[in-house]
């Protein structure tokens, strides 16, 4: 088994997405039918034992740094970056291989968007490193 | 009382299974048994045949569960009538029950929960807390794995080699906090090994998990880094768990039935022989992969080959052989490059093993390797120190 973090973004991931339309400007129900449909993948893999994790994050960014030693933290609200390159949330799977990550990934793209069409968003697959080497591995 | 408990679990549901009672039935029985178990025994003592007052309880749970007048007298009168069985059949349950968690049926995942789980005794809570993932989510994997084996028949032949697979998974996942899976593994590969007539992949699994184990108290650093083979502090191996070890591949071997296991222990064995990295046995290891090979070909034990053939015939014939494997491994193998940059840098390539290794730290799939290999690049690609004047 391997844990995958799948990324989703406001937007595009590896190739522009003009076609893309903020979820502000959807129809109500439209906005709807989408967040039922994450509820629903959550749910999904809740019931195939596969779930781990799954959060919404906002898109407001601070940064922060080490100021120096005996000074204040660094903060600094801007500037912006690209609002495709945004990570807007997540799904963490433990799956039995990358291709069954990549399917959930696929599925999560699928999520109806405005008019109902799919998203077809580009998620993100990154996998979560394990702690240890194999008990057995020399 | 905890040990006796999770050594009776599995005997107690096998028997509820063996009945006829669907395996999840039997399974919350079983629970409902052992919490009152935990419930009453520190008060009332330990009954005299703690075993039969589980299945007692179990079963009397089980009629609750069930509203026919029918099934409940039929059950009563089974428990009535079935003679309490000898120390013998009560570990052929186990087994039973152990080939029934790793039915064909089952996906591996779901087969190592599942043993973990209905022949391991651990709760749902500790190994999801192993495996890291939600206990719900565990539940749940067990509970489809469960559903997964109804029609299943108990006590049906199984395949010993799917039994052995799951074992090895479970004792590769290593020690999770408060869960030491290693042990379990070898508790649990022990239940297989019969005095007289042991299946020699059984003894020679046995020997693999107890050869590798030993060295584990050499393997991190107190903080935590890994430890390579050749800089290990060999005086920490743990010469029981090798002593032990060492038997039980030589008994395995005598019946002249080679396995993949009896061969992955032998090249173990080779290695917790010697007294330093020098003395090692690289010959004998050579060809010791060729035998593995020649039973279970696969891109791992290919890679592991080439490391032989780097200290038998040198670094240029060793990376000849990498190359040899390298079409069939995937792209993101971490371990070709890490094979190649210990073979670049003996060759005395620093720099080309510098590239090989750190690319191989951003393919790694777990920290420890990854901070390895990380440390391996850095330290060919420091500038070498000035000597003073």
């Amino acid at each position: 088994m391997a844990k995958y973090l799948l990324l989703k973004h406001y937007g595009h991931g590896p190739e522009r997405m003009p076609s893309h339309v903020p979820m502000t400007e959807w129809a109500p129900e439209d906005v709807d039918a989408h967040i039922a449909f994450q509820i629903q993948l959550a749910d999904e893999l809740r019931e195939s034992g596969e779930f781990v994790d799954a959060q919404a994050i906002g898109p407001e960014v601070s940064y922060a740094r080490f100021g120096g030693t005996g000074q204040a933290p660094v903060v600094t609200d801007g500037p912006y970056p690209e609002s495709g390159e945004l990570v807007a949330g997540w799904f963490l799977v433990d799956v039995e291989s990358r291709e069954r990550a990549v399917e959930i990934a696929a599925r999560a793209s699928s999520a109806p968007a405005k008019d109902g069409k799919p998203l077809f968003e580009w998620i993100e697959v990154r996998q979560i490193l394990e702690m240890d080497p194999p008990s057995a591995d020399a | 009382m905890e040990q006796l408990l999770r050594d009776l679990s599995p005997q107690v549901l096998a028997v509820l299974v063996r009945r006829g009672t669907p395996f999840a039935a039997a399974e919350d029985a079983l629970q409902e048994a052992l919490l009152q178990a935990w419930s009453r025994w520190p008060e009332t003592g330990e009954p005299d045949n703690p075993r039969a007052w589980l299945i007692t309880v179990a079963s009397r749970r089980l009629v609750d569960s069930t509203r026919s007048e029918v099934s409940r007298r039929r059950r009563e009168d089974l428990v009535a009538l079935e003679p309490e069985p000898g120390p013998t059949e009560q570990n052929d349950d186990t087994l039973r029950l152990l080939f029934l968690c790793c039915h064909e049926s089952l996906s591996p995942p779901s087969a190592v929960a599942l043993t973990l789980r209905a022949v391991g005794g651990l709760t749902t809570q500790q190994i999801a807390t192993a495996f890291m993932v939600p206990e719900s989510t565990m539940a749940q994997r067990i509970s489809r794995a469960k559903k997964s084996l109804t029609g299943v028949r108990f006590g049906a032949p199984g395949d010993l080699a799917l039994v052995l697979r799951v074992l090895y998974l479970i004792f590769n996942e290593g020690h999770r906090g408060s869960v030491d899976l290693v042990a379990e593994a070898i508790r649990l590969t022990r239940l297989l090994v019969r005095p007289s007539r042991s299946e020699p992949e059984v003894l020679g699994l046995l020997a693999l998990m107890l050869l590798h184990d030993a060295r584990r108290p050499a393997r991190y650093l107190a903080n935590g880094s890994l430890v390579p083979l050749d800089h290990q502090d060999r005086s920490r191996w743990n010469t029981a768990r090798i002593e032990e070890g060492v038997l039980a591949l030589q008994t395995a071997l005598a019946a002249d039935r080679l396995g993949e296991y009896q061969a992955q222990a032998a090249i173990a064995a080779l290695h917790d022989d010697a007294a330093t990295p020098e003395e090692t046995d690289w010959p004998q290891i050579l060809s010791w992969y060729d035998e593995l090979l020649a039973i279970h070909d696969t891109p791992a034990a290919a890679l592991s080959r080439a490391v032989a053939v780097g200290e038998v015939d040198g670094p240029q014939a060793g990376l000849a052989s990498l190359s040899a494997v390298e079409p069939r491994l995937p792209a993101w193998h971490h371990r070709l490059h890490a094979v190649r940059g210990h073979l670049l840098e003996r060759s005395g390539d620093k720099e080309g093993a510098a590239t090989a290794y750190a690319r191989a730290a951003t393919q790694a799939t777990n920290i420890a390797e990854r901070d390895h290999l990380t440390r391996q690049a850095a330290r060919l690609q420091a500038p070498p120190t000035t000597t003073p004047p």
